[in-house]
Order: structure tokens, then sequence, then C-alpha cells
């Protein structure tokens, strides 16, 4: 990861190609030139990306044994594969930029890869995995259909792929919350709390306010993001709340109101402590969700042996005959 | 042309592994229905071909996406260099009379 000290006369023309190139709105492609930061904040980007889906089928994943009728079953089981395809959508893409996945799983495992905040948190009832899949998967929709539109072809495809997806993702978790919602006085509660628990770190997910973003004003410059974090968390706040309204659940701030003259839905103050202590590795679950990783990764080491093995017998075989 | 063909994908499968100790990597065509081109979907890792047309099928075709899949060793696709695009392909672009607008043809008649 060496960054040039000094910038040459030919990487400055270089450079400015490659700048007019996405202000026409082009893409690029894995073998044109990309100035050594972007490629660097990329493959930041797209493998913290990747492996938040990985890490996101463990909160799910505590359900599935418990879902409440097969046809729920079913649906989360599905579902939990499609994060495993996300993911592996998106290692594709970042592997094109010369990093291969071997290594960037090492870093998750390691601690020095970062994946999004909400999956650290636990989930602690049925109704969670509607939640999840409304508020989450939701939140997921608003960010990766702009990053759809993002200047590096690869990962502009993989959302394509994933958009797709993630719409199923989203009506079985609101089905999940709607049908709680018109059922028992219980099953009401068990759904509030649900909304309670989980309202606020979705709206951590879209990243710190753009003023706080290290990252933000480069990325959207070349266009790797089209849109700020706050732009998208607005979006997705206000495209949440008639669907709350709608199944008769209250969001739990007492501030949200809509502005007439904006046109949004005004919020409350997010409690960024909680988000940086939570990215910083001290959420409810960050230990727990990177030693199952490690688990998965320690117990797949037959399968992938036993892989291996029957290649090489197949070749042998063909070799001898 | 800059692309490099290292050595055949059989050599690599000897063992399922390329020179870093991961699974080789396989590109991926999926054809969307009967009639339409093959056109790239992405890449998995897998130890040989069957592995691979199995990877691709979980990864690429969950939801009926394909009727059929090419997968590819990586490493034996030759590509043309983004960089020599414009003398490369240069010898197509002065060429006016293999378009159809080239050629005159008497008003009022329509040729199609």
């Amino acid at each position: 990861m060496t960054q040039p000290t000094t910038v040459t006369a030919d990487e400055s023309a270089l450079v400015a190609a490659f700048e007019a190139r996405i202000a026409a709105g082009e893409s690029i492609e894995p073998k044109d030139w990309m100035p050594e930061r972007y490629r660097r904040q990329l493959i930041r980007m797209m493998s913290q990306h990747a492996h938040s889906e990985i890490v996101g089928m463990l909160p799910e994943g505590n359900w599935i044994t418990r879902a409440p009728s097969l046809r729920r079953k079913m649906s989360l089981i599905a579902k939990v594969q499609d994060e495993a395809g996300h993911g592996l959508y998106i290692y594709c893409g970042t592997e094109t930029l010369g990093v291969d996945r071997h290594e960037l799983v090492e870093q998750l495992l390691d601690g020095r890869a970062k994946y999004s905040s909400i999956f650290n948190y636990p989930t602690l009832s049925w109704a969670d995995m509607g939640v999840i899949g409304w508020f989450v998967d939701g939140a997921a929709i608003v960010n990766q259909t702009i990053l759809a539109k993002a200047s590096y072809g690869p990962y502009a495809r993989a959302m394509v792929r994933i958009c797709k997806e993630e719409n199923f993702h989203k009506r079985q978790g609101y089905e999940i919350c709607a049908t709680l919602a018109n059922g028992t006085p219980a099953q009401r509660e068990m759904l509030q709390d649900a909304v309670n628990r989980f309202w606020w770190p979705s709206l951590m997910m879209f990243g710190p306010s753009d003023t706080d973003s290290p990252n933000s004003a480069e990325l959207l410059k070349w266009r790797v993001k089209r849109k700020t974090n706050d732009e998208l968390r607005q979006r997705f706040i206000n495209l949440t709340v008639p669907q709350a309204a709608a199944i008769g659940v209250t969001l739990p701030d007492p501030d949200l109101k809509f502005n007439a003259e904006t046109n949004n839905w005004d919020f409350g103050e997010i409690d960024w402590d909680e988000f940086f202590q939570v990215i910083g590795g001290n959420g409810p679950c960050n230990r727990e969700r990177i030693a199952a990783r490690q688990q998965a990764q320690d117990e797949g080491e037959w399968v992938r042996a036993a892989a291996t093995a029957h290649a090489s017998k197949q070749h042998r075989t063909v070799q001898a005959a | 042309m800059a692309a490099s063909v290292k050595d055949s994908p059989n050599d690599i499968s000897s063992n399922g592994k390329d020179t870093d100790g991961q699974w080789s990597l396989w590109e991926v065509f999926t054809q969307p229905g009967k009639g339409a081109p093959h056109e790239h979907a992405g890449s998995v890792h897998a130890t040989d071909a069957e592995h691979a047309l199995q990877n691709a099928r979980d990864v690429y075709a969950r939801r009926g996406e394909a009727v059929s899949i090419w997968v590819v060793p990586a490493d034996v696709i030759v590509a043309s260099a983004p960089g020599d695009a414009g003398p490369f392909f240069d010898p197509g672009n002065d060429k006016a009379y293999r378009h159809p607008q080239f050629y005159k043809v008497p008003r009022g008649v329509r040729v199609f």
C-alpha cells in the first residue's frame, strides 16, 4: 500500500483525463488507468460492503431454526442464501481491482476490515426478522440503488444484480411486520419493541453526517457515491414513515414531523457516540460475529480440502487415461 | 496487447489452487434465454471446471436468470488493452462505405 509522494507531470495528465471521463459519465473498467487512491478507496468500500453481506447472514441465521412456519422458514433460508450470493458478487467485483478474496477474508477475520454497524446488534425476537427486512434491507435498497450508478463498472453491475433481489427481502420483512401488526396484543408489542431497537441503528447505517465523513468528498468527486450520506438517510426516512403508519407502529423519535417547506420528515438527533462505539468494535455483538465467522472458516476447512483433493484425483485419472 | 496468458488451466487445477493457495478464478457467462447471447455475469473460485459450473449456478442463477452457463479460466482470456483502444479499433472508423448511409438510392424508393 505505497502512496506516491510526488505526482509527476505524466501522472497529473492521467488524473485529469481520468476525471474528465468520470465527469462525462463514463464507466471505469478494471484495466483502465485509475489513480491509486481511487483503487484503494474502492477496495476499502467494496470489501466493507461484501463483508457486511456475509456478516449480515448471522443475525438472521439465528432465527432459521425457530421460524414460526414452514413458509417463513423457506423464505428466511432463501434470504440468507441471497446475502451469501451478494457477498460473492461484491468480492468478485473487488477482485477486479487486483486484490484477492483470500486476503479480504483475512482482513475481516483479524479485524482490519469493517462491516456495517447494524449487524452488531442482537436479534432477540422473531419480530426482528421482519424489522430487519423492512428497515435494514430497505436502507440497503436506498443506498444500493444509487450505487448502481457508481463510476466503477464492476461495482455498479454487482449493485444492479443485488437490487433486483433486495426487493424480495424487503417485502418478506414488511409482510412479517404487517402480519404481527394484525396479530395479538403480545405480537404487536413484540413488533413495536423490535422497531424501537432497530430504528436508530438503521439510520446510522448511512454513515456519519457528511460534515464528519472523512471519505465522502473524495468518493462523491469520483462518483463512487452519487448522493451524500445525509441525502440517502433522509430519503429512507421519507419512504419509511408512511409504511410505519400503514401498519400502525410508532417510530421511536418524538421529533419526527413533516416539514411542508422541504417536503421532508425532520428527525431528532442521532447518537453518534453509539455509532462510533459500535464501529470501533464495542457494539453488543462485535466479538460474537467475528468469532462465528472464524468458526465457519475453521469448520469449513475440511470441505475445501475435500474439494481440492477431489479435483486433484479427477485430474490424475484424466492424465492416466 | 498487454494481456498476459499464464499456464493453461489444466496445470493450475493439478492441485485446484493457484500460486497463492486460493482456488483458481473462473469467469462466468450466462445466457438469459434461448437465442440470447451469453453475457459476462461475474466470477467464481473453484477447484475444477465442474465445480466452477456448480458454483456459478448457485451464485448467478438462483432465480432462473440463466438457461446456459459458460465458465472460463480467468487467465486464459485474452483482452484488448484500454490504452490501445483508439489505434486498435481505428480501421473500423475510417471506412464509411461499410455503413448503409454511404449509399444513395433513388428518391421515394423504400429499400427496406
